[in-house]
């Protein structure tokens, strides 16, 4: 990771971030909910933080879509101006409030989406420099298949950009999405050597994963509990 | 070898040995009197036979619109802003600049990624981080900076119906008026385009001469260049 990259930013909050990352199917989205249910029964304060959530830039991103006017380089600036949105006025604010915030993707899936549609790696981990370093991240592995009978099977309509329509050259959504993320997953997999993901093995029980993913937070959440109190003694 | 280079990173799909028109960037604060002057210079160009296209700043398709409501209501974050700036400047890049110049056109600029990038530091923007975002963008063949220092500019601005809003830099806001904060924040755009200018070498013109007399010596200095043609590198 280069300086001037995604991960230079490592400013200290009393909050905690903790972000889960992985293909559509890997099942993190229900892992995150029950983790936020937890923690609410615990009494801490949590902000659950999803992509596309500011509605001017989101007017903006739909447009594009329905239009198909979107390229590899729009797609990846319009995605990371509501993500910096987001940052700005939800995670960083709340992180300072001393809040647990929680987020399904964060950087790594526009790392990963951006770069299989053919945009330059290096100038993509640049753009997202702003974004904090979370404070652990989890990547949720899963075999391609697995996630793929997942997906196809719950959902009849696959869109023309999730399909990765615009980039594979392929005339079927169901054949153009089972390419595209299947490069989704090899980006995925450098992600996880270069930023050092903590990774979950997708395919094991909900109640497993769940207790492991407990585990691994609940350390951060003593320390953040702490900052948090010496935050209010001032 | 081709002419067009990007700032440092390429562009999906793109092969810039493709792109065989000309991009002339017109660069200079607000109210210097760009518009004027890049008319005058498409005129004098197509009567001399070229295939001439103009753009300008937030003229995308895609992305004006939300711009200008984000504007209305200065809802979005300043970093967000920025990149917002790019997603457009993006949007119009592969949307008209890169096909006019694959189609041989001489591409007329008003403006280009230089003022986005002075724009976004004065705002705050790191000045390296948003360089690097810009960095897509082509090298242009040529860029003319009409230069003006804020006295000179303050009367122009007046004659033309006075200060804008946001071409004073009161989102900011950097003054207690709209006069003042237009002061402070014309000098730091200068200022920054000054840095600019001798980082990618442009070629910088006294926008305080007549419109007249610098009007010739832009279509003097435009015409000669593409008159000259590219000099041919064996690849």
């Amino acid at each position: 990771m280069s300086n001037g990259a995604y991960g230079s930013n490592v400013r200290h909050y009393p909050g905690r971030l903790f972000i889960v990352e992985g293909i559509d199917g890997s099942g993190k989205s229900t892992q995150l909910t029950l983790l936020a249910q937890w923690l609410r029964g615990a009494g801490y304060p949590v902000i659950f933080s999803e992509w596309n959530s500011s509605p001017i830039v989101k007017a903006t991103t739909s447009r594009g879509k329905r239009r198909k006017r979107l390229t590899p380089l729009t797609f990846s600036l319009i995605h990371a101006t509501d993500f910096s949105d987001r940052v700005e006025r939800e995670i960083v604010p709340s992180l300072k409030a001393g809040a647990i915030v929680l987020a399904d993707r964060y950087v790594y899936t526009a790392l990963a989406r951006d770069v299989a549609r053919g945009v330059d790696a290096s100038w993509v981990r640049s753009l997202y420099r702003f974004a904090p370093m979370p404070t652990q991240a989890f990547y949720f592995r899963v075999p391609l298949e697995l996630a793929l009978k997942r997906i196809l099977s719950a959902r009849s309509k696959l869109k023309w950009y999730e399909a990765g329509m615009d980039v594979t050259g392929q005339t079927t959504a169901r054949e153009s999405y089972r390419i595209f993320q299947s490069r989704i997953l090899s980006e995925y997999e450098k992600l996880v050597q270069e930023y050092g993901l903590n990774v979950m093995d997708a395919t094991r029980a909900v109640e497993v994963q769940q207790n492991l993913l407990r585990a691994a937070i609940e350390p951060h959440l003593r320390e953040s509990r702490k900052e948090v109190a010496a935050l209010e003694r001032v | 070898m081709s002419a067009f280079e990007p700032h440092g990173t390429p562009i999906p799909g793109l092969e810039p040995a493709e792109l065989t028109g000309w991009l002339v960037v017109i660069e200079g604060t607000d109210g210097v009197g760009r518009t004027t002057h890049v008319d005058r210079l498409r005129t004098h160009l197509e009567r001399l036979g070229y295939a001439v296209a103009e753009t300008g700043l937030s003229r995308s398709d895609l992305a004006s619109r939300g711009i200008r409501q984000a504007k209305q209501g200065n809802t979005l974050g300043s970093n967000a802003f920025n990149l917002f700036y790019a997603t457009d400047f993006a949007d119009r890049l592969e949307h008209q600049i890169i096909p006019a110049l694959r189609a041989g056109f001489v591409m007329l600029t008003d403006r280009y990624i230089y003022s986005l990038i002075a724009r976004a530091i004065v705002r705050g923007a790191d000045a390296d981080w948003i360089k690097k975002v810009y960095a897509i963008a082509p090298k242009p063949d040529a860029v003319y900076y009409l230069r003006i220092d804020v006295p000179d500019l303050v009367p122009r601005v007046l004659s033309e119906g006075g200060f804008d809003y946001w071409e004073s830099g009161m989102d900011l806001p950097m003054g207690e008026d709209l006069y003042e904060s237009f002061i402070h924040y014309q000098r730091k755009v200068i200022h920054e385009l000054d840095q600019l200018a001798s980082e990618y070498a442009f070629e910088v013109l006294d926008a305080t001469r007549p419109v007249e007399s610098l009007s010739d010596d832009l279509a003097t200095r435009v015409s000669r260049m593409l008159a000259a043609g590219r000099a041919v590198v064996p690849s």
